[in-house]
């Protein structure tokens, strides 16, 4: 299928603005009059509130409202279960965690203020390690835990956030026919997501008692309905403005500073700003949850995988979060892209007093693919197959069936491999102290709705509105590729609409790796609707059957008479002043594929639909200097089935950074705890790779026809980071012969292994 | 204690009368209104706020106001206009170098430094010449690609 617009190297729609610096982000946004705002923050993991007194910061001059959880509404919020308070009730569970909000005149009187609310505090015993929070006698974080109300069937006690399994097959056959039966435990830390620009919002309120909300955000409908929940208030009174977004990475999805600008605006009758700084990010905000992944598999001497039980442990700190969400989706991507028939997966999400953990993108999938990616790597080299090879000959087919029984259509991983295979020259000679290693991923494109309409304008023009949050990743030119596409208009001829709850129709949020599918197909079928409508009406205009009548290059034309056409100008003017009314198509979507099958066991998963998967290969030559026990990244080469690429450069882009972001969860990245407190707390401290920490990273792209996503395609965004670590890690193997399980590989563990 | 400042701001000639211990980086988007350059980190860690002073570049965030006095600054703002970009923008725009576009700003000032002094770098140099601003997003290859595609342009037409 030859097509004009789709799969063109199109740059960014916003591009101009982002290189001469006109592009608004949240604090390049003022109003008169605005107050800033500040978050008085607890100094210990667990602690008992006695008492708080406001008044001497309630007197400072220039002070303009205080809140504290006697302010709000006395309920708790969160996407899968309802646990967090927005400021601290009764007790604190974290170091970090809101305690109260200032907003004043500026951002010095503000924190002034904050030193001068004394907050009596009866400290408790804490417990920060996921192991001892997961025994009967230790110390509990949530004591109400079964009256919290939770949106999926939550199994949960003591400290267990949520429990979820999916068991399929017979495990204990399984391992009985196996040759050989390996089990290894992995771990990883805490990791943060680091976008550039720190979380931020501004909140104003007009005369009608209506809100304004800007903010940095990866889904402005997600915020409202937030906003509105925590503050008990209508969604008609809550509206939510994106401004530029620099970067989020999963970590602007749920609500930040939103509803305390709120509060304080609400109080204050002023607009309320509130920008975080960077060590509030890295010591409050909602990391990547550490992780503890025991892996029990059984093979066949032939490397072929026969059974598999994995439990994983997802510390998800004091509040869940998307813990359960990420729980439940790590433990169905934890096999990996391969066929295993018997195997039972056991995923934890335990409370400890840390910092709450959050979405980062991956969302579960990095920590369970550290583990299995590594583990077919040492069993690859314990049976005496190449690594590849082992992941080629189980790997899933077109056709094949999934973790949990979803049937599997465009299947790309085995095209991957080989790409890979090819392009790094996988059995070429290597120099000393080098060596390669391989590592796949597989990742859903999905995830509950999204929405789109489409009009056409009076010139034959076209806006499109989706609630698809472009947040860098360069979604809007993908959607106005998409929908150019199918309505035969060139990329100039579409608008996007900014985020905005007044305008932009429902989409959950970017997240998921789902806009390029999820939103991209609401988009294309709103598109479509459109067309149809103009083809409709020129079927009238021209006295022709509609299906005889074909819409492109902004014309509608007759398939036999091609003289007989009329342009989407002429149907624009026809439409808005003679005829019908303004052409709008719309589109609601919602991925419909069954989940399970029947004979899939699975209890507590906390989703109800899922997506299209997409898959992906990297291989990595590192060189490891024995002196100092530095690993380098000196080759990088990934592969990626992303169905039909929209934009390959935008594809690129999201694998090379997502490979970055990789090499900085392998190597470096650990945002470090001492008696709970994040004591990495300045990016000296929290590093991430530098430009000269990575080499020039290839990116192909292997294209596949998803039947169900738009023009063939599925997404990108997340699966690049996913299996960089283990391939790392099994090239560090490679070339010094010593395997690390705990991740970062930093030069300590890497000596220390070898001293062994 | 306020004191008068002098300096060239984007080839213009700019008095301001400011706390000296001010950083360059809050006057510039607080009180000058150029917000092109971004606040990241505010502890000189992200590079987000480079601009350039005597075509060298700093972090605005650790620079007083008080070292600007009689200096010449160049921000994003005075590199290009969406009319007339300067090849460094262009090529950003060409290869894909931008995503979420804070560490933009600041990569384009840090890449402009380079390449006045040193017009064809090697991939090591220019690696080295952008190591102090941090991107998240694009892993630095296409930022890298479109450095050495500015220098040709630049090159092409001198």
């Amino acid at each position: 299928m030859g097509f004009s617009v789709v799969g063109q190297n199109l740059p960014r729609l916003e591009g101009k603005e982002k290189v001469t610096g006109q592009a608004k982000y949240i604090d390049d946004l003022n109003f008169p009059n605005m107050l800033h705002g500040k978050l008085l923050r607890s100094p210990y993991p667990h602690a008992r509130i006695v008492a708080i007194d406001t008044a001497a910061a309630k007197a400072l001059p220039g002070v303009k409202a205080i809140i504290t959880a006697e302010d709000l509404p006395d309920r708790r919020h969160g996407p899968f279960v309802q646990d967090t308070p927005l400021l601290a009730r009764g007790k604190v569970n974290y170091v970090g965690e809101p305690v109260a909000a200032v907003a004043a005149v500026s951002l010095e009187v503000a924190e002034r203020a904050l030193s001068l609310i004394k907050v009596n505090y009866e400290r408790l015993s804490e417990v920060l390690d996921p192991l001892i929070a997961m025994e009967s006698d230790a110390p509990v974080v949530h004591e109400n835990l079964d009256a919290y109300p939770a949106v999926f069937p939550v199994q949960r006690h003591g400290n267990i956030c949520s429990l979820i399994t999916i068991e399929d097959g017979d495990i204990e056959q399984g391992f009985k026919t196996a040759d050989f039966v390996f089990e290894d435990t992995f771990t990883t830390p805490m990791a943060h997501q680091c976008h550039l620009e720190t979380n931020g919002a501004i909140a104003a309120i007009d005369a009608q008692g209506r809100v304004t909300v800007w903010a940095s955000t990866q889904s402005v409908h997600l915020n409202q309905i937030r906003i509105a929940e925590t503050l008990d208030m209508p969604m008609s009174k809550v509206r939510v403005i994106q401004t530029r977004v620099g970067g989020g990475f999963g970590a602007k999805v749920e609500l930040t500073v939103q509803p305390y600008c709120v509060a304080l605006a609400r109080l204050s009758k002023r607009p309320v700003k509130i920008i975080l700084t960077r060590e509030e990010e890295l010591v409050a905000t909602r990391p990547r949850h550490s992780s503890i992944v025991t892996v029990k598999t059984g093979v066949k001497k032939d490397g072929t995988l026969v059974a598999r039980q994995i439990k994983l442990i997802y510390d998800t700190g004091a509040y869940a979060d998307d813990g359960p969400g990420i729980v439940g989706f790590g433990s169905l991507m934890a096999n990996g892209p391969y066929r295993i028939p018997n195997y039972k997966i056991e995923g934890y999400c335990v409370y400890t007093n840390k910092v709450a953990t959050g979405a980062y993108r991956g969302f579960g999938n990095p920590q369970a693919a550290w583990a299995c990616e590594s583990q077919l790597d040492i069993i690859s080299r314990e049976l005496g197959i190449d690594p590849l090879e082992i992941r080629l000959r189980n790997a899933l087919d077109p056709g094949d069936k999934t973790v949990g029984g979803q049937n599997l259509f465009s299947v790309g991983i085995k095209e991957c491999l080989k790409a890979i295979k090819e392009g790094m020259d996988w059995e070429s000679p290597k120099s000393k102290n080098r060596g390669r290693g391989v590592a796949c991923v597989h990742h859903l494109s999905g995830l509950l709705a999204s929405s789109a309409y489409v009009r056409i304008n009076q010139d034959g023009t076209a806006h499109v509105a989706v609630g698809a949050a472009d947040i860098g990743q360069g979604s809007d030119t993908t959607m106005a590729q998409i929908a150019a596409e199918e309505l035969g208009l060139s990329i100039e001829d579409v608008a996007v609409v900014s985020q905005d709850t007044d305008s932009t129709p429902y989409n959950w949020a970017t997240t998921a790796t789902r806009l390029t599918y999820m939103a991209g197909n609401a988009v294309r079928r709103a598109a479509a609707d459109a067309k149809q409508q103009l083809i409709n009406l020129a079927a009238e205009v021209l006295g022709l059957p509609a299906d005889k009548l074909s819409a492109r290059n902004k014309v509608v034309v007759s398939v036999d008479e091609p003289q007989k056409r009329i342009s989407y100008a002429e149907l624009g003017v026809i439409s808005h002043w003679v005829k019908g009314g303004q052409i709008i198509g719309n589109n609601s979507w919602m991925f419909n594929e069954q989940p399970f099958s029947i004979d899939v066991k699975v209890t507590g998963f906390p989703f109800r639909v899922l997506g299209a998967y997409n898959y992906g290969a990297h291989a990595v030559e590192v060189e490891v200097d024995h002196e100092t026990g530095l690993v380098r990244v000196v080759n990088a080469l990934t592969a990626h089935d992303v169905g039909k690429a929209i934009n390959p450069l935008s594809v690129e882009g999201q694998s090379q950074g997502g490979f970055t972001q990789g090499v900085g969860y392998a190597l470096f990245e650990d945002l470090k705890v001492k008696d709970g407190k994040i004591i990495s707390n300045t990016l000296l401290d929290y590093k991430i790779p530098t430009a000269v920490d990575v080499p020039a990273i290839k990116s192909l792209i292997v294209e596949t026809n998803e039947q169900t996503g738009p023009f063939g395609a599925k997404g990108i965004g997340e699966a690049p980071l996913v299996p960089v670590a283990p391939a790392i890690a099994n090239a560090v193997y490679d070339a010094i012969g010593v395997r690390v399980k705990d991740l970062p590989l930093t030069p300590e563990r890497i000596l220390d292994a070898l001293k062994v | 204690m306020k004191q008068e400042i002098r300096f060239i701001l984007n080839g213009e000639h700019v008095s301001l009368n400011v706390d000296p211990s001010r950083t360059l980086l809050d006057v510039l988007r607080e009180d000058l209104g150029l917000t092109g350059t971004k606040k990241g980190c505010d502890e000189g860690d992200c590079g987000a706020c480079t601009v350039l002073i005597a075509g060298k570049p700093i972090n605005s965030c650790l620079t007083p106001m008080g070292k600007i006095n009689g200096q010449e600054v160049l921000t994003i703002e005075g590199l290009g206009d969406p009319e007339q970009l300067h090849p460094l923008q262009e090529a950003f725009l060409k290869v894909g170098a931008v995503q979420c576009g804070y560490c933009t700003p600041g990569m384009l000032l840090s890449a402009k430094a380079i390449l006045d002094i040193n017009p064809q770098p090697t991939e090591a140099e220019i690696r080295d010449s952008i190591a102090g601003n941090l991107c998240r997003c694009t892993g630095y290859t296409k930022i890298v690609e479109a450095i050495k595609y500015a220098a040709n342009l630049l090159e092409g037409r001198s």
